[in-house]
Protein backbone atom coordinates (compact mmCIF):
# COMPACT_ATOMS: atom_id res chain seq x y z
CA UNK A 1 0.00 0.00 0.00
CA UNK A 2 2.85 2.30 1.09
CA UNK A 3 4.95 1.34 -1.61
CA UNK A 4 2.26 2.09 -4.09
CA UNK A 5 1.55 5.62 -2.67
CA UNK A 6 5.41 6.32 -3.13
CA UNK A 7 5.30 5.40 -6.27
CA UNK A 8 2.52 6.86 -7.98
CA UNK A 9 3.80 10.12 -5.84
CA UNK A 10 7.01 10.07 -7.75
CA UNK A 11 5.78 9.18 -11.52
CA UNK A 12 2.93 12.00 -11.25
CA UNK A 13 6.00 14.58 -9.65
CA UNK A 14 8.34 13.64 -12.84
CA UNK A 15 5.55 13.59 -15.48
CA UNK A 16 3.70 17.01 -14.57
CA UNK A 17 7.48 18.63 -13.50
CA UNK A 18 6.19 19.51 -10.14
CA UNK A 19 8.55 22.29 -9.07
CA UNK A 20 10.56 21.02 -5.93
CA UNK A 21 9.89 24.12 -4.32
CA UNK A 22 5.87 23.02 -4.64
CA UNK A 23 5.45 19.44 -3.72
CA UNK A 24 9.20 17.23 -4.12
CA UNK A 25 9.20 13.78 -5.44
CA UNK A 26 9.87 10.86 -2.77
CA UNK A 27 13.63 10.46 -4.49
CA UNK A 28 14.73 14.40 -4.19
CA UNK A 29 13.08 13.66 -0.49
CA UNK A 30 15.68 10.85 0.14
CA UNK A 31 18.23 12.40 -0.95
CA UNK A 32 17.76 14.94 0.98
CA UNK A 33 17.78 12.58 4.15
CA UNK A 34 21.01 10.79 2.76
CA UNK A 35 22.50 14.02 2.56
CA UNK A 36 21.57 15.60 6.07
CA UNK A 37 21.84 12.29 8.03
CA UNK A 38 23.70 13.94 10.56
CA UNK A 39 22.23 17.25 11.12
CA UNK A 40 19.10 15.19 11.00
CA UNK A 41 19.66 12.79 13.28
CA UNK A 42 20.40 15.22 16.10
CA UNK A 43 17.57 17.47 15.34
CA UNK A 44 15.37 14.04 15.59
CA UNK A 45 17.03 12.74 18.96
CA UNK A 46 16.29 16.11 20.69
CA UNK A 47 12.86 15.83 19.32
CA UNK A 48 12.51 12.46 20.84
CA UNK A 49 13.32 12.51 24.04
CA UNK A 50 12.03 16.04 24.87
CA UNK A 51 8.66 14.27 23.50
CA UNK A 52 9.04 11.44 25.82
CA UNK A 53 9.51 13.23 28.33
CA UNK A 54 6.78 15.90 27.97
CA UNK A 55 4.53 12.31 27.32
CA UNK A 56 5.88 10.69 30.48
CA UNK A 57 4.99 13.49 32.66
CA UNK A 58 1.48 13.61 31.05
CA UNK A 59 1.04 9.76 31.35
CA UNK A 60 1.99 10.78 35.46
CA UNK A 61 -0.68 13.91 35.54
CA UNK A 62 -3.56 12.31 33.21
CA UNK A 63 -3.74 9.23 35.33
CA UNK A 64 -3.15 10.94 39.04
CA UNK A 65 -6.39 13.58 37.17
CA UNK A 66 -8.46 10.21 35.83
CA UNK A 67 -8.62 8.51 39.05
CA UNK A 68 -9.66 11.74 40.93
CA UNK A 69 -12.44 12.68 38.20
CA UNK A 70 -13.20 8.76 37.54
CA UNK A 71 -13.70 7.97 41.46
CA UNK A 72 -16.00 10.62 42.93
CA UNK A 73 -19.05 11.68 41.16
CA UNK A 74 -18.35 15.13 42.68
CA UNK A 75 -14.91 15.54 41.09
CA UNK A 76 -16.75 14.44 37.94
CA UNK A 77 -19.02 17.22 37.32
CA UNK A 78 -16.79 19.70 38.97
CA UNK A 79 -13.48 19.40 37.17
CA UNK A 80 -15.25 18.45 33.93
CA UNK A 81 -15.67 21.59 32.37
CA UNK A 82 -12.62 23.05 33.36
CA UNK A 83 -10.70 20.44 32.03
CA UNK A 84 -13.03 20.78 28.44
CA UNK A 85 -12.26 24.84 28.74
CA UNK A 86 -8.44 24.39 29.14
CA UNK A 87 -7.97 21.71 26.19
CA UNK A 88 -10.18 23.97 23.73
CA UNK A 89 -7.40 26.65 24.05
CA UNK A 90 -4.66 26.40 21.14
CA UNK A 91 -1.62 25.28 22.47
CA UNK A 92 0.21 26.74 19.62
CA UNK A 93 -1.04 29.74 21.50
CA UNK A 94 0.28 28.47 24.64
CA UNK A 95 4.17 28.59 23.45
CA UNK A 96 4.89 32.44 23.50
CA UNK A 97 3.68 32.21 27.35
CA UNK A 98 5.50 29.34 28.15
CA UNK A 99 9.02 31.26 26.52
CA UNK A 100 8.60 34.12 28.09
CA UNK A 101 8.49 31.60 31.33
CA UNK A 102 11.01 29.22 30.92
CA UNK A 103 12.90 30.39 27.65
CA UNK A 104 13.91 29.00 24.55
CA UNK A 105 14.14 25.98 23.43
CA UNK A 106 14.17 22.62 25.71
CA UNK A 107 11.31 23.68 28.64
CA UNK A 108 8.69 24.94 26.57
CA UNK A 109 9.03 21.52 24.20
CA UNK A 110 8.38 19.51 26.56
CA UNK A 111 6.11 21.48 28.41
CA UNK A 112 3.84 22.01 25.09
CA UNK A 113 3.59 18.01 24.69
CA UNK A 114 2.55 18.02 28.22
CA UNK A 115 -0.25 19.90 27.73
CA UNK A 116 -1.62 18.37 24.69
CA UNK A 117 -1.05 15.24 25.65
CA UNK A 118 -2.74 14.60 29.56
CA UNK A 119 -6.06 14.77 28.48
CA UNK A 120 -7.57 12.32 26.49
CA UNK A 121 -5.60 9.77 29.13
CA UNK A 122 -7.17 11.90 32.14
CA UNK A 123 -10.46 11.07 30.01
CA UNK A 124 -10.36 7.74 28.82
CA UNK A 125 -8.88 6.26 32.67
CA UNK A 126 -11.82 8.28 34.52
CA UNK A 127 -14.74 6.60 31.67
CA UNK A 128 -12.62 3.27 32.08
CA UNK A 129 -13.36 3.81 36.54
CA UNK A 130 -16.41 5.39 35.96
CA UNK A 131 -18.21 2.44 34.05
CA UNK A 132 -17.34 -0.12 36.28
CA UNK A 133 -19.97 -2.88 36.77
CA UNK A 134 -21.54 -2.82 39.95
CA UNK A 135 -21.20 -6.48 40.34
CA UNK A 136 -17.57 -6.34 40.08
CA UNK A 137 -17.19 -4.16 43.13
CA UNK A 138 -20.21 -5.45 45.04
CA UNK A 139 -18.08 -9.03 45.40
CA UNK A 140 -15.27 -7.00 46.81
CA UNK A 141 -17.48 -4.61 48.90
CA UNK A 142 -19.07 -7.72 50.71
CA UNK A 143 -15.90 -8.63 52.00
CA UNK A 144 -15.03 -5.19 53.25
CA UNK A 145 -12.51 -4.06 51.12
CA UNK A 146 -11.83 0.02 51.23
CA UNK A 147 -12.34 2.25 48.56
CA UNK A 148 -8.42 1.74 47.30
CA UNK A 149 -8.60 -1.85 47.56
CA UNK A 150 -11.27 -1.93 44.63
CA UNK A 151 -9.34 0.96 42.69
CA UNK A 152 -6.04 -1.17 42.48
CA UNK A 153 -7.78 -4.60 42.52
CA UNK A 154 -11.09 -3.93 40.28
CA UNK A 155 -10.87 -0.07 39.23
CA UNK A 156 -7.44 -0.06 37.60
CA UNK A 157 -7.07 -3.16 35.44
CA UNK A 158 -10.32 -2.77 34.62
CA UNK A 159 -9.27 0.58 32.84
CA UNK A 160 -6.37 -0.61 31.25
CA UNK A 161 -7.60 -1.00 28.42
CA UNK A 162 -9.34 2.15 28.02
CA UNK A 163 -5.61 3.63 29.32
CA UNK A 164 -4.09 2.23 26.21
CA UNK A 165 -6.22 3.25 24.03
CA UNK A 166 -5.60 7.04 25.02
CA UNK A 167 -1.92 6.24 25.18
CA UNK A 168 -1.81 5.52 21.10
CA UNK A 169 -3.73 8.83 20.55
CA UNK A 170 -1.29 11.03 23.27
CA UNK A 171 1.82 10.14 22.14
CA UNK A 172 1.24 11.48 18.74
CA UNK A 173 -0.20 14.09 20.67
CA UNK A 174 2.52 14.69 22.00
CA UNK A 175 4.70 15.03 19.21
CA UNK A 176 2.22 17.76 17.82
CA UNK A 177 3.33 19.59 20.65
CA UNK A 178 7.07 19.66 20.96
CA UNK A 179 7.05 20.07 17.22
CA UNK A 180 4.73 22.93 17.38
CA UNK A 181 7.05 24.51 20.15
CA UNK A 182 10.23 24.29 18.73
CA UNK A 183 8.65 25.91 15.17
CA UNK A 184 7.76 28.82 17.19
CA UNK A 185 10.64 29.40 19.42
CA UNK A 186 13.83 26.64 19.19
CA UNK A 187 17.33 26.07 18.42
CA UNK A 188 17.21 22.39 18.48
CA UNK A 189 14.64 19.96 17.35
CA UNK A 190 12.76 18.59 13.90
CA UNK A 191 10.68 21.75 14.22
CA UNK A 192 13.53 23.72 14.12
CA UNK A 193 15.15 21.98 11.06
CA UNK A 194 11.77 22.38 9.25
CA UNK A 195 11.59 25.71 9.76
CA UNK A 196 15.15 26.99 8.84
CA UNK A 197 15.10 24.82 6.19
CA UNK A 198 11.70 26.10 5.03
CA UNK A 199 13.31 29.51 5.23
CA UNK A 200 16.08 28.55 3.17
CA UNK A 201 13.52 27.40 0.25
CA UNK A 202 15.12 23.91 1.29
CA UNK A 203 11.70 22.06 0.50
CA UNK A 204 12.76 18.46 0.14
CA UNK A 205 14.54 18.79 3.71
CA UNK A 206 11.18 19.83 5.19
CA UNK A 207 9.17 16.87 3.96
CA UNK A 208 11.90 14.75 5.30
CA UNK A 209 11.30 16.15 8.43
CA UNK A 210 8.07 15.36 8.50
CA UNK A 211 8.72 12.11 7.76
CA UNK A 212 10.93 11.49 10.29
CA UNK A 213 8.11 12.83 12.56
CA UNK A 214 5.70 10.42 11.61
CA UNK A 215 8.10 7.25 11.85
CA UNK A 216 8.95 8.56 15.11
CA UNK A 217 6.04 8.66 16.54
CA UNK A 218 4.25 5.36 14.47
CA UNK A 219 7.53 3.48 16.37
CA UNK A 220 6.07 4.52 19.95
CA UNK A 221 2.45 3.64 18.16
CA UNK A 222 3.75 0.15 17.44
CA UNK A 223 5.61 0.10 21.22
CA UNK A 224 2.45 0.69 22.91
CA UNK A 225 0.23 -1.49 20.54
CA UNK A 226 2.24 -4.18 21.68
CA UNK A 227 2.38 -3.99 25.15
CA UNK A 228 -1.37 -3.36 25.26
CA UNK A 229 -1.75 -6.76 23.52
CA UNK A 230 0.01 -8.14 26.48
CA UNK A 231 -1.37 -6.41 29.15
CA UNK A 232 -5.25 -6.72 27.99
CA UNK A 233 -5.22 -9.92 26.18
CA UNK A 234 -8.26 -10.55 28.10
CA UNK A 235 -9.95 -7.09 26.66
CA UNK A 236 -9.72 -7.79 23.01
CA UNK A 237 -10.10 -11.44 23.15
CA UNK A 238 -13.04 -11.07 21.04
CA UNK A 239 -11.68 -9.38 18.17
CA UNK A 240 -8.66 -11.94 18.21
CA UNK A 241 -11.08 -14.84 18.16
CA UNK A 242 -12.87 -13.54 15.36
CA UNK A 243 -9.81 -12.48 13.10
CA UNK B 1 -29.86 -14.37 74.37
CA UNK B 2 -30.84 -16.99 71.73
CA UNK B 3 -28.88 -19.13 70.42
CA UNK B 4 -29.41 -17.75 66.76
CA UNK B 5 -26.81 -17.22 64.46
CA UNK B 6 -28.45 -14.69 62.09
CA UNK B 7 -31.40 -13.19 63.37
CA UNK B 8 -33.08 -10.57 61.49
CA UNK B 9 -36.18 -8.47 63.35
CA UNK B 10 -38.75 -6.80 62.18
CA UNK B 11 -36.55 -5.37 59.42
CA UNK B 12 -37.81 -2.69 56.63
CA UNK B 13 -35.84 -1.82 53.81
CA UNK B 14 -36.50 1.19 51.10
CA UNK B 15 -33.91 1.91 48.62
CA UNK B 16 -35.26 5.56 48.59
CA UNK B 17 -38.22 7.00 49.76
CA UNK B 18 -39.98 7.15 46.08
CA UNK B 19 -40.45 3.21 45.46
CA UNK B 20 -41.25 2.30 49.44
CA UNK B 21 -39.88 -0.59 51.09
CA UNK B 22 -38.52 -3.39 49.21
CA UNK B 23 -38.77 -5.09 52.27
CA UNK B 24 -41.56 -5.18 54.96
CA UNK B 25 -41.21 -6.34 59.08
CA UNK B 26 -39.79 -9.69 57.97
CA UNK B 27 -38.47 -11.55 60.68
CA UNK B 28 -36.65 -14.63 60.88
CA UNK B 29 -33.97 -16.60 62.91
CA UNK B 30 -31.44 -19.09 61.91
CA UNK B 31 -29.20 -21.70 63.83
CA UNK B 32 -25.83 -22.15 62.98
CA UNK B 33 -24.92 -24.76 60.08
CA UNK B 34 -28.24 -25.03 58.85
CA UNK B 35 -29.26 -24.82 55.44
CA UNK B 36 -32.05 -22.15 54.50
CA UNK B 37 -33.84 -21.08 51.18
CA UNK B 38 -35.77 -18.30 50.30
CA UNK B 39 -38.24 -18.38 47.45
CA UNK B 40 -40.75 -16.05 46.29
CA UNK B 41 -42.08 -14.26 42.67
CA UNK B 42 -39.74 -11.79 41.04
CA UNK B 43 -38.90 -8.60 42.60
CA UNK B 44 -40.07 -9.89 45.71
CA UNK B 45 -37.12 -8.45 47.67
CA UNK B 46 -35.14 -11.76 47.85
CA UNK B 47 -31.40 -9.90 46.73
CA UNK B 48 -32.40 -7.08 49.29
CA UNK B 49 -32.36 -9.27 51.93
CA UNK B 50 -28.94 -10.86 50.74
CA UNK B 51 -27.92 -7.21 50.96
CA UNK B 52 -29.12 -6.63 54.59
CA UNK B 53 -27.54 -10.00 55.66
CA UNK B 54 -24.45 -9.19 54.23
CA UNK B 55 -24.04 -5.90 55.38
CA UNK B 56 -24.13 -4.31 52.12
CA UNK B 57 -26.81 -2.15 53.19
CA UNK B 58 -28.39 -1.16 56.66
CA UNK B 59 -31.92 -1.70 57.29
CA UNK B 60 -34.38 1.27 57.35
CA UNK B 61 -36.30 -0.14 60.50
CA UNK B 62 -35.14 -3.04 62.52
CA UNK B 63 -32.20 -4.62 63.13
CA UNK B 64 -29.65 -7.56 61.77
CA UNK B 65 -27.61 -9.43 64.26
CA UNK B 66 -25.58 -12.04 63.40
CA UNK B 67 -23.45 -13.99 66.07
CA UNK B 68 -24.83 -12.09 68.50
CA UNK B 69 -23.74 -8.21 66.91
CA UNK B 70 -26.09 -5.90 65.10
CA UNK B 71 -25.27 -6.10 61.67
CA UNK B 72 -23.31 -2.80 60.39
CA UNK B 73 -20.88 -3.02 57.61
CA UNK B 74 -19.67 -5.60 55.31
CA UNK B 75 -18.49 -8.56 57.01
CA UNK B 76 -15.67 -10.24 56.55
CA UNK B 77 -17.16 -13.78 57.71
CA UNK B 78 -19.98 -13.92 54.79
CA UNK B 79 -19.34 -15.30 51.49
CA UNK B 80 -21.20 -14.19 48.68
CA UNK B 81 -22.05 -15.92 45.45
CA UNK B 82 -24.28 -14.20 42.45
CA UNK B 83 -26.33 -14.63 39.51
CA UNK B 84 -23.16 -13.63 37.43
CA UNK B 85 -20.07 -15.22 38.41
CA UNK B 86 -18.06 -11.88 38.22
CA UNK B 87 -15.22 -13.14 37.84
CA UNK B 88 -11.85 -10.75 37.07
CA UNK B 89 -10.91 -11.52 33.40
CA UNK B 90 -7.41 -10.53 33.72
CA UNK B 91 -6.91 -12.97 36.43
CA UNK B 92 -6.30 -16.73 36.09
CA UNK B 93 -9.08 -18.80 37.72
CA UNK B 94 -6.58 -19.92 40.77
CA UNK B 95 -5.85 -16.12 41.15
CA UNK B 96 -9.86 -15.30 41.42
CA UNK B 97 -10.76 -17.84 43.86
CA UNK B 98 -7.44 -16.36 45.99
CA UNK B 99 -8.82 -13.06 45.89
CA UNK B 100 -10.72 -12.62 48.79
CA UNK B 101 -7.95 -14.06 50.73
CA UNK B 102 -5.82 -10.46 49.48
CA UNK B 103 -8.55 -8.37 51.09
CA UNK B 104 -9.70 -10.00 54.01
CA UNK B 105 -7.80 -9.98 57.57
CA UNK B 106 -5.85 -11.91 58.84
CA UNK B 107 -4.86 -13.73 55.46
CA UNK B 108 -4.41 -10.32 54.06
CA UNK B 109 -1.21 -9.69 56.40
CA UNK B 110 0.54 -12.60 55.74
CA UNK B 111 -0.63 -13.12 51.93
CA UNK B 112 2.90 -13.06 50.59
CA UNK B 113 4.28 -15.13 53.11
CA UNK B 114 2.07 -17.56 52.85
CA UNK B 115 0.85 -17.44 49.29
CA UNK B 116 2.05 -21.20 48.31
CA UNK B 117 -0.14 -22.12 51.22
CA UNK B 118 -3.35 -20.22 50.22
CA UNK B 119 -2.45 -21.23 46.14
CA UNK B 120 -3.09 -25.22 48.10
CA UNK B 121 -6.07 -24.83 49.77
CA UNK B 122 -7.88 -23.07 46.58
CA UNK B 123 -6.52 -25.75 44.11
CA UNK B 124 -8.05 -28.44 47.35
CA UNK B 125 -11.38 -26.10 46.69
CA UNK B 126 -11.13 -26.09 42.81
CA UNK B 127 -10.80 -29.97 42.84
CA UNK B 128 -13.54 -30.42 45.50
CA UNK B 129 -15.80 -28.97 42.92
CA UNK B 130 -13.95 -31.07 40.04
CA UNK B 131 -12.42 -28.37 38.41
CA UNK B 132 -8.97 -29.67 38.91
CA UNK B 133 -6.03 -28.57 36.09
CA UNK B 134 -8.47 -25.26 34.81
CA UNK B 135 -6.24 -23.23 37.89
CA UNK B 136 -4.22 -21.36 34.92
CA UNK B 137 -7.26 -20.65 32.87
CA UNK B 138 -9.17 -17.50 32.22
CA UNK B 139 -12.52 -17.23 33.11
CA UNK B 140 -13.38 -16.74 29.63
CA UNK B 141 -11.99 -20.40 28.50
CA UNK B 142 -14.53 -21.72 30.55
CA UNK B 143 -18.08 -22.57 30.69
CA UNK B 144 -20.54 -20.69 32.52
CA UNK B 145 -21.56 -23.87 34.61
CA UNK B 146 -17.51 -24.00 35.56
CA UNK B 147 -17.72 -20.35 36.16
CA UNK B 148 -20.36 -20.62 38.84
CA UNK B 149 -18.16 -23.49 40.27
CA UNK B 150 -14.97 -20.93 40.60
CA UNK B 151 -17.13 -18.44 42.28
CA UNK B 152 -18.70 -20.54 44.80
CA UNK B 153 -15.06 -21.66 45.65
CA UNK B 154 -14.10 -17.86 45.94
CA UNK B 155 -16.95 -17.42 47.95
CA UNK B 156 -15.70 -20.24 50.70
CA UNK B 157 -11.66 -19.59 49.99
CA UNK B 158 -11.54 -17.62 53.51
CA UNK B 159 -13.97 -20.17 55.26
CA UNK B 160 -16.50 -17.84 55.80
CA UNK B 161 -19.37 -19.06 58.50
CA UNK B 162 -22.40 -17.36 56.53
CA UNK B 163 -22.19 -18.32 52.90
CA UNK B 164 -25.15 -15.89 51.04
CA UNK B 165 -26.07 -16.95 47.72
CA UNK B 166 -28.31 -15.21 45.60
CA UNK B 167 -29.87 -17.34 42.68
CA UNK B 168 -26.40 -18.90 41.81
CA UNK B 169 -27.48 -21.61 39.01
CA UNK B 170 -30.42 -19.47 37.60
CA UNK B 171 -28.31 -18.45 34.25
CA UNK B 172 -27.48 -22.91 33.90
CA UNK B 173 -29.43 -25.89 31.96
CA UNK B 174 -30.84 -28.39 34.09
CA UNK B 175 -28.18 -30.73 33.57
CA UNK B 176 -25.32 -28.23 34.73
CA UNK B 177 -27.58 -27.15 37.86
CA UNK B 178 -28.71 -30.58 39.44
CA UNK B 179 -25.02 -31.41 39.27
CA UNK B 180 -23.84 -28.19 41.25
CA UNK B 181 -26.61 -28.99 43.80
CA UNK B 182 -25.27 -32.38 44.63
CA UNK B 183 -21.55 -30.28 44.39
CA UNK B 184 -22.93 -27.90 46.98
CA UNK B 185 -25.04 -30.37 49.21
CA UNK B 186 -21.43 -32.14 49.38
CA UNK B 187 -19.81 -28.73 50.50
CA UNK B 188 -21.86 -27.92 53.12
CA UNK B 189 -21.86 -31.60 54.45
CA UNK B 190 -18.16 -31.33 55.00
CA UNK B 191 -17.44 -27.77 55.81
CA UNK B 192 -21.31 -27.32 57.56
CA UNK B 193 -21.05 -23.24 56.97
CA UNK B 194 -24.36 -21.68 57.50
CA UNK B 195 -26.45 -21.10 53.71
CA UNK B 196 -29.06 -18.70 52.99
CA UNK B 197 -29.57 -19.37 49.49
CA UNK B 198 -32.21 -17.91 47.32
CA UNK B 199 -33.55 -18.88 44.49
CA UNK B 200 -36.83 -18.85 41.54
CA UNK B 201 -36.07 -22.89 42.00
CA UNK B 202 -38.36 -24.83 44.41
CA UNK B 203 -37.36 -28.22 43.94
CA UNK B 204 -33.82 -26.35 44.33
CA UNK B 205 -35.24 -24.92 47.62
CA UNK B 206 -36.55 -28.32 48.74
CA UNK B 207 -33.70 -30.05 47.68
CA UNK B 208 -31.44 -28.69 49.61
CA UNK B 209 -32.48 -27.21 52.34
CA UNK B 210 -33.23 -27.96 55.94
CA UNK B 211 -35.75 -24.62 56.13
CA UNK B 212 -37.63 -22.71 52.89
CA UNK B 213 -39.29 -19.14 53.78
CA UNK B 214 -41.77 -18.17 51.13
CA UNK B 215 -41.81 -14.41 50.47
CA UNK B 216 -44.75 -12.65 48.89
CA UNK B 217 -44.75 -9.88 45.96
CA UNK B 218 -43.43 -6.56 46.58
CA UNK B 219 -43.05 -5.10 49.41
CA UNK B 220 -41.50 -8.83 50.75
CA UNK B 221 -42.73 -9.89 53.60
CA UNK B 222 -41.96 -13.67 55.14
CA UNK B 223 -45.42 -15.54 54.19
CA UNK B 224 -45.03 -18.68 54.95
CA UNK B 225 -42.28 -21.09 56.57
CA UNK B 226 -41.58 -24.63 55.55
CA UNK B 227 -39.22 -26.95 57.61
CA UNK B 228 -37.86 -30.09 55.33
CA UNK B 229 -38.38 -33.09 56.87
CA UNK B 230 -36.82 -35.07 54.45
CA UNK B 231 -33.58 -37.17 56.17
CA UNK B 232 -30.13 -36.61 54.71
CA UNK B 233 -28.02 -37.27 53.01
CA UNK B 234 -30.34 -36.46 49.83
CA UNK B 235 -29.64 -38.13 46.47
CA UNK B 236 -31.07 -36.40 43.62
CA UNK B 237 -33.65 -39.66 43.49
CA UNK B 238 -35.11 -38.33 46.44
CA UNK B 239 -36.71 -35.53 43.79
CA UNK B 240 -39.13 -37.70 42.38
CA UNK B 241 -40.78 -39.66 45.43
CA UNK B 242 -44.47 -38.44 46.44
CA UNK B 243 -43.07 -36.89 49.53
CA UNK B 244 -40.67 -34.41 47.90
CA UNK B 245 -43.17 -33.69 45.29
CA UNK B 246 -46.25 -32.56 47.57
CA UNK B 247 -43.83 -30.45 49.70
CA UNK B 248 -42.79 -28.36 46.19
CA UNK B 249 -46.53 -28.49 45.48
CA UNK B 250 -47.64 -27.13 48.75
CA UNK B 251 -44.97 -24.37 48.31
CA UNK B 252 -46.26 -23.61 44.36
CA UNK B 253 -49.57 -22.98 45.63
CA UNK B 254 -48.05 -20.14 47.81
CA UNK B 255 -46.39 -18.81 45.28
CA UNK B 256 -49.48 -19.18 43.06
CA UNK B 257 -51.72 -17.55 45.58
CA UNK B 258 -49.14 -14.62 45.28
CA UNK B 259 -49.23 -13.96 41.89
CA UNK B 260 -52.52 -14.28 41.08
CA UNK B 261 -52.90 -11.33 44.45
Amino acid sequence: MLAAIILVWEVVCRALHVSDFIFPAPSAILRSLGQYAGPISGHALQTFWTTMAGFAIGVGVGVALGVIVGSSRLMYTALYPLMVGFNSIPKAAFVPVLVVWFGIGTVPAILTAFIICFFPITVNVATGLATIEPELEDVLRALGASRMDVLMKVGLPRSLPFFFASLKVAITLAFVGSVVSETVAANEGIGYLMMSAGSQMRMPLVFAGLIVISVMAMAMYVVFAAMERRMTGWATRGMDARA
Amino acid sequence: MSDAFVEVDKVDLAYDEVSGNAIEDVSLSMKEHEFIAMVGPSGCGKSTFMKLCSGLRRPSKGQVIVEGREVSGPLKIVGMAFQNATLLPWRTTLDNVLLPLEIVQPYRATFKRDRGKYALKAKELLHSVGLDGYENRFPWELSGGMQQRVSICRALVHEPKLLLLDEPFAALDAFTREELWCILRDLWMLKRFTVVLVTHDLREATFLADTVYVMSKRPGRILARRVIDIPRPRELEVTYTDKFVSIVHELREHIGRIRKA
